[in-house]
């Protein structure tokens, strides 16, 4: 049963890296269409391993999981790059392709999704600009600073216009004002419907979206500033 | 963005259109680095289809001499008078191909004339004997008799006795078993060509399988990001599949062209012997064929190796 406005939910998700222990467990969670979230918790507690279980990079080793409607575990390989399609990604370390220019990179999404060169140029334009980097569009990511990288990244993640956007400490390695200014970004991405989940901890930037919703990982499990474990994740207030 | 920077843009990736991620955008950006012919795989490429095409170019070859030397020296025999009185051999000579003409199975026979026999001689005796002695040298007549099938012992002994029951002097071999020896290193010859081509194609494979590992290997970053934006695993092969054919045409391309240039220079070398059995192995138009079917095979083996690879390593991904 799909709950109203569910896009996705975790139903006692684990997951194992090989024969490790856990490094997520028992996350019971359902983030709802067009809501902002912010994913917290200390260095080495979960935040990326829960991220690529949202954008489809890794099988939880345990658990239902239900994207768009769709049970993701029991999914075919086949139908896994629509739904990828659907969820834009800022990676922690940007991955960018080396040899693509920061326009190839950011165009890439539209590439991989069939969409005609005329439909391209424009938008890219357009995102890149929105980034500070119109300057750069023919750079290579190699001589690029780390904030440029990141901004390309994240041009890149929302380029598509995806449902759901996933981006891992995106205002690591750019200044307070350009880190406000991204934000801005995903806000206003957030109020055109998209959904935005955000893994940080840099505590200053969740007072700045007045509206997100906060879920906390405490070494691999889902927990509350305040010890009261509430799922859904909470508004805060 | 300034017009001069796009114009530019435009103009660097230019001749990357022609080939490169053209289903991933239909435009400019190679997701891959291409080679373009640098790098060792065009040129390993290029090496290989090269000595292929010169060993097959001589399997065939050996093979059209071959198939033509064994129709000629199968159905012929010699028959030689060995008489040193000029009026009784040509008499005797008249008389054997007479008998023998008659046989079953005899489908054409020609007295080799005299001038014939001279200039065969003249390189080892040299002319103006007979002037110079007053006699000509005594030269056995020679009558060369073809067969309508094959040269067997008992066709060759029927002539035989045929030819004895005229002269004494009569001698009759045939051909083959002379010839047989150099027929014989000749379909060795092509044997070992074959070898040497079944040889040369299984490390050609080896060549193309280790260079689909290996960009595979230098662009798994690449694979993988364009996995996680969503691109199937055809989009992800089709990107290799082109960039590995791409280097694999322009390697066989090369590769061919060296092989012409040395095919075609020997051809020259053995055309100049004026020997009869080379000049048979002249290459048909079929051959030539086969000889460009080298550098399309590879090129096709190599993006089926690339494509082949690249979705086993992408299976591995979820
Ligand atoms: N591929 C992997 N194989 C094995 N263990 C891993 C792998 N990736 C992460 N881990 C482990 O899982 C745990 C959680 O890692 P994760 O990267 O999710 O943390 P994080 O919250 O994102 O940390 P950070 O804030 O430093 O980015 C860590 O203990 C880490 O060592
Ligand atoms: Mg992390």
């Amino acid at each position: 049963m799909t709950a109203e406005g569910e896009i996705i939910h975790f139903d006692n998700v684990g997951l194992r890296y090989g024969t490790e222990r856990e490094v997520l467990s028992d996350l019971t969670f359902t983030l709802y269409a067009g809501r902002f979230y912010f994913l917290t918790g200390a260095s080495g507690a979960g935040k990326t391993s829960l991220l690529k279980l949202l954008y489809l990079a890794q099988r939880p080793s345990r658990g239902a999981v239900r994207m768009f409607g769709n049970d993701a575990i029991t999914l075919s390989r086949a139908s896994l790059p629509a739904l990828r399609r659907r969820i834009g990604v800022v990676f922690q370390d940007f991955r960018l392709v080396p040899h693509l220019s920061a326009f190839d990179n950011v165009a890439l999404p539209l590439r991989v999704a069939g969409h005609g060169e005329k439909d391209i140029a424009g938008p890219v334009r357009d995102i890149l600009e929105w980034v500070g980097l119109s300057e750069r569009i023919d750079a290579v990511p190699a001589t690029l600073s780390g904030g440029e990288q990141q901004r390309i990244a994240i041009a890149r993640a929302v380029i598509g216009r995806p449902a759901v956007l996933v981006a891992d400490e995106p205002t690591g390695n750019v200044d307070p004002e350009m880190a406000l200014k991204l934000l801005r970004l995903f806000e206003m991405l957030n109020r055109q419907g998209t959904t935005v989940v955000v893994a940080t901890h840099d505590l200053d930037l969740l007072r700045k979206v007045p509206d997100s919703l906060i879920m906390r990982l405490e070494r691999g499990r889902l927990a509350d500033p305040t010890g009261a474990l509430r799922h859904p994740p909470v508004r805060r207030t | 963005m300034s017009r001069d920077a796009t114009t530019r843009r435009e103009r660097r990736l230019g001749p990357s259109m022609l080939h490169g991620m053209r289903r991933l955008g239909g435009g400019g950006a190679e997701l891959i680095p291409q080679g373009r012919m640098s790098g060792p795989m065009p040129w390993v490429i290029a090496i290989m289809v090269a000595l292929t095409a010169i060993a097959l170019a001589a399997g065939l070859s050996i093979g059209n001499a071959v198939s033509a030397a064994k129709a000629e020296i199968e159905g012929g025999v010699t028959i030689q008078i060995i008489e040193p009185r000029e009026d009784t051999r040509d008499r005797q000579t008249r008389d054997v191909a007479k008998a023998v003409q008659q046989l079953p199975g005899v489908s054409g026979l020609r007295i080799v004339p005299r001038e014939e026999l001279d200039s065969l001689i003249e390189p080892w005796l040299g002319s103006g004997i007979a002037e110079a002695t007053g006699s000509a040298i005594p030269v056995p007549a020679l009558i060369d008799v073809r067969l309508a099938t094959g040269a067997t012992p008992q066709r060759v002994e029927t002539i035989r006795a045929a030819a004895r029951k005229v002269t004494q002097a009569a001698r009759v071999d045939a051909q083959s078993s002379w010839l047989r020896p150099v027929f014989e290193a000749m379909v060795s010859l092509q044997i070992l060509a074959i070898a040497l081509v079944a040889l040369l194609t299984l490390a050609l494979a080896a060549a193309v399988l280790l260079a689909a590992r290996s960009a595979l290997g230098a662009n798994r970053d690449v694979i993988e990001i364009v996995h996680l934006l969503g691109g199937t695993d055809k989009q992800v092969a089709r990107v290799f599949q082109r960039s590995i054919g791409f280097d694999a045409a322009g390697g066989g391309a090369v590769g061919l062209a060296l092989a012409m240039v040395v095919i075609v220079l020997l051809a020259r070398r053995f055309e100049g012997l004026g020997a009869g059995l080379v000049d048979n192995g002249a290459l048909g138009w079929t051959d030539w064929l086969l000889l460009a079917l080298v550098p399309i095979l590879a090129t096709l083996l190599a993006m089926i190796t690339a494509r082949f690879t690249v979705l086993h390593a992408l299976r591995k991904m979820l």
